[in-house]
């Protein structure tokens, strides 16, 4: 118990302190990366991000839901092998609608609301990653996992 | 730090966080000069508001969209418009509400002010940069006066500020505003004082006008002018102006009016007056220790200062500098209302008939030489033309302007554009040539005869009604294929153009009545009184300010259009004799080559290629939302004019600059991205009236796109996508 309290601790930290987050998509076998601003609710059960409908990710998702997003707070120093910590969470994705766009849009907003014209734009998509896992990545090579009950 | 200081509160450690003008008034108070009371807002109270709702990162979005060497003028009107709407729509802080609430209560209740500008270094002896902030003449109210402390905060963002962002040392992280409240004097009579004549060190010059000085500073009214010896004070000399108009305070601000005709022979000032400023004049400079120009005005025979800033050390503006043009663009209502009656009632007319003119001149006859003097007479008449298009009709688009920050400030909408909506109409000369193409498309599209004699190439026989429809608007409007390489296929090209409109669904340009009603009644029902004459004018001006600038265009591109008839009659003859591809030629080299036939022109060099290992294509590129929707289609790149004849129905139209005399394609379009920025270009004007997406200011639009490459037009956020090269 303690230890899970403890894990989830590093990751909430992790990710309130965190903007920006790199997410995995993949489409015909090829991955694909980005580096888009994030947010995260606070049971971490779901983290929230914003793209436009014409991207090669939204459009990567929608034929395959599956995604990884990593959070790291490395600070591009020789420290970070002992220092940082990288987060990856697995999961899947889906697009916001009604009411529950809403709230989302709101906890999106409250971090990064000099995005608002970006977020609110008919073109602009929110996507929602229902977190299956968290990989915490500590001290170079300390690895634990954390499984998320639905 | 305090947010807000009396001038009595204000020492040297406070200069930065004043400002400029909130200092030098605190010494003129500190120094028994007569100045208004006043208090100022400190530079911290601007980086809390800022800092408290996201603004600051807002702004540094906006203005790194792109380069800054890449932003156009007319861009950064847009991007001051969007962070003024950010400061408008966004709330100040409670608790900086509450510590700035009750001193501006106590201070000025019951009372009008004018609010002002205090920019850190704004007015120092390097630098002076008047009038590119703004300044609130006439608030009443604590509510009112807060509200305009952030419009005068937005105004660190002017477009005209950012025209000098590197003189001013502009950073969005570190640069900050201070704001100034002083009291309103409402005085009989205005004017500055310069402590120091441009040309000559031992002069003083002062400039004066009846009622406040807001006309002698916007240009509106015309000041008499004195000229003093600095030593004596004596009056060298004296120009007195017509005096007709002045400024008095409104119910809401300040409003021109006719002069008294009693006042209209007598000079603002009197001796006796003129050497009163004369002594301010000397004590501001003993006050600063440099001569001062030094802003006045008297009330009931008392004279009070109400600011004072070092005259300018710094070099005049280079001859290339196209700054002061632009900042000469803003025009105030009045100027814009005569602007508006020139152009109506005498430049249109004029270039019409110099259009019909070279219309009649029977080109055929001409030998080669007269032909080649035709096309120099021409040049000549298109290029006077052009400048006055330059002087008279792009200054006349800031009536635009002016509505759209009026309609703002009264307003407050959540879209900055939406002022947008009570200007467009229909009745646009390019709008009413498409409905008349559109009407030529459903004839083909109804009558399946016609359209097949007309692939046929039959004539009109087939149909006199389309036929005769078709003279009548290459009589009115030209051929609009003159000008480019087809020109001499002339009506063909037009058919096959109507051809390719009739086989697909037919477009109106939006109609919204309703809408269009709502929003004029809400936008008139901020004003009451004589102050609803002001915002109907102002609307029927901004109105005609968006037909004008289209309407321009289209009339300028007749005058062209008659230059492009000489000069392909000059390459009709040419190619035959030359045998030579003349396509490319200008219209010099088409006189050239018609007075000497040995004349060959340079050709043009094939760009160099560099690196061929690498590849570099554009798959996101950035622009300004120019006109909201989402538009999907292959593009069709516009290099030359020739290029719109190729236009098929659903592409989207990409080019370095809609001109009005190419948006007759624009209904067959999907969507337009252009390299020129502005929400007021004719592409964007053109595409909001067809309701179609638009992006422009896409610096590499026509070099990174294709023909034939797949593209999605997000209007809403100014993205284009590039899916997949042609």
């Amino acid at each position: 118990m303690k230890d899970t309290e403890e894990l989830k601790k590093i990751i909430k930290d992790l990710l309130a302190s965190q903007n920006l987050a790199v997410i995995a998509t993949q489409r015909e076998g090829q991955p694909f990366a980005n580096l888009l601003a994030f947010a995260a609710t606070d049971d971490l059960k779901h983290l929230v991000f914003a793209t436009t409908r014409a991207t090669r990710k939204y459009a990567n998702l929608m034929a395959d839901s599956r995604m990884s997003m990593m959070i790291d707070n490395r600070q591009n120093q020789a420290s970070d092998f002992h220092d940082a910590t990288a987060v990856a969470a697995i999961g899947r994705v889906e697009e916001l609608k009604g009411t529950e766009k809403g709230d989302f849009m709101k906890l999106y907003l409250s971090k990064h609301s000099h995005l608002k014209a970006f977020v609110t734009a008919p073109t602009c998509a929110l996507m929602k990653l229902r977190v299956d896992r968290y990989d915490i990545v500590r001290r170079f090579q300390n690895v634990m996992e954390l499984w998320m009950t639905p | 730090m305090s947010l807000i200081l009396t001038l009595h509160d204000i020492r040297d450690r406070h200069r930065e966080q004043v400002g400029g003008k909130g200092f030098a008034l605190a010494q003129m108070a500190q120094n028994g000069m007569n100045a208004p009371e006043a208090l100022c807002v400190s530079a911290e109270a601007y980086r809390l508001f800022v800092d408290a709702n996201g603004m600051r990162e807002q702004i540094c979005m906006e203005l790194n969209r792109k380069p800054f060497a890449d932003i156009r003028w007319e861009e950064m009107w847009d991007i001051s418009l969007r962070v003024r709407s950010m400061f408008l729509n966004t709330p100040m802080p409670i608790e900086l509400c509450e510590a700035l609430r009750g001193p501006l209560k106590s201070t000025f209740e019951g009372e009008a002010v004018v609010v002002r500008s205090s920019a850190p270094g704004e007015d120092s002896s390097k630098t002076s940069f008047a009038g590119l902030h703004e300044s609130y003449v006439n608030i009443k109210g604590t509510e009112a006066i807060l509200e305009h402390i952030k419009l005068v905060w937005a105004s660190l963002w002017s477009d005209r500020a950012l025209l000098y962002r590197q003189e001013l040392g502009l950073d969005v992280e570190t640069t900050a505003m201070a704001v100034v409240i002083q009291k309103i004097v409402v005085g009989q009579l205005s004017g500055v004082i310069f402590g120091r004549h441009p040309n000559d060190p031992f002069l003083a010059v002062i400039e004066a006008v009846y009622g406040l000085n807001q006309g002698l500073v916007d240009g509106t009214v015309e000041p008499d002018r004195w000229v003093l010896d600095k030593k004596t004070g004596l009056v060298r000399s004296h120009n007195p102006a017509l005096r007709d108009k002045i400024v008095v305070p409104a119910t809401d601000g300040v409003r021109l009016e006719a002069l008294a005709v009693g006042a209209q022979s007598l000079p603002p000032l009197d001796q006796e007056k003129v050497g009163k400023v004369f002594d301010l004049c000397l004590k501001a400079e003993k006050v600063f220790g440099s001569p001062q120009d030094v802003e006045w005005t008297f009330k009931d025979n008392t004279i009070f200062v109400l600011q004072s800033r070092p005259i300018t050390t710094a070099s005049s503006a280079e001859s290339d500098d196209k700054r002061p043009w632009y900042l000469s663009l803003h025009r105030s209502f009045e100027n814009l209302k005569a602007l508006r009656k020139s152009i109506e009632n005498q430049l249109i007319p004029e270039m019409i008939e110099e259009a019909q003119t070279l219309a009649n001149v029977n080109l055929g006859p001409l030998s080669e030489r007269q032909l080649a003097e035709e096309i120099e007479r021409r040049s000549a008449i298109y290029q006077r033309w052009v400048a006055v298009y330059w002087d008279e009709f792009i200054p006349m688009a800031h009536g635009i302007r002016l509505f759209g920050q009026v309609y703002n400030d009264s307003v407050h909408p959540t879209d900055p554009y939406e002022f947008m909506k009570l200007l467009g109409d229909n009745e646009m000369i390019s709008v009413k040539r498409n409905r008349r193409l559109e009407d030529m498309a459903s004839m083909i599209r109804s009558d399946n005869q016609l359209a097949a004699a007309l692939r046929a190439g039959k004539g009109p026989q087939h149909n006199e009604g389309f036929h005769l429809a078709l003279d009548d608007f290459i009589d009115q409007f030209g051929d609009l294929t003159c000008g480019t390489d087809q020109c001499t296929q002339g009506r063909d090209a037009m058919i096959n153009f109507l051809l390719e409109m009739a086989a697909r669904e037919p477009v109106k340009a939006s109609a919204r009545p309703q809408e269009f009603e709502a929003l004029r009644d809400q936008f008139f029902s901020h004003f009451e009184g004589d102050r609803r004459a002001f915002a109907t004018e102002l609307l029927e001006l901004g109105r005609a300010s968006y037909r004008l600038r289209d309407d321009d265009n289209i009339y300028l591109g007749r005058v062209k259009a008659q230059l492009d008839r000489a000069v392909d009659e000059g390459k009709n003859r040419i190619e035959p004799q030359r045998k030579i591809d003349s396509r490319s030629f200008s219209a010099e080299d088409v006189v050239h080559v018609l007075k000497d036939v040995n004349f060959i022109p340079e050709e043009t060099k094939p760009e160099e290629k560099g690196d061929t290992d690498v590849e570099v294509r554009a798959r996101q590129l950035v622009g300004q939302p120019a006109g909201p929707g989402i538009g999907k289609g292959r593009a069709r790149v516009i290099a030359h004019s020739s290029d719109l004849m190729n236009f098929r129905a659903g592409e989207v139209l990409v080019c370095d600059a809609v001109d009005p005399n190419m948006t007759f394609v624009v209904p067959l379009s999907a969507g337009i991205v252009e390299r020129r920025g502005g929400m007021l270009i004719h592409g964007a004007i053109i595409a909001r009236e067809y309701g179609l997406a638009c992006v422009t200011g896409v610096p590499e639009a026509t070099a990174r796109i294709r023909t034939g490459d797949e593209l999605t037009v997000d209007g809403y956020l100014g993205i284009v996508v590039i899916h997949a090269a042609s």
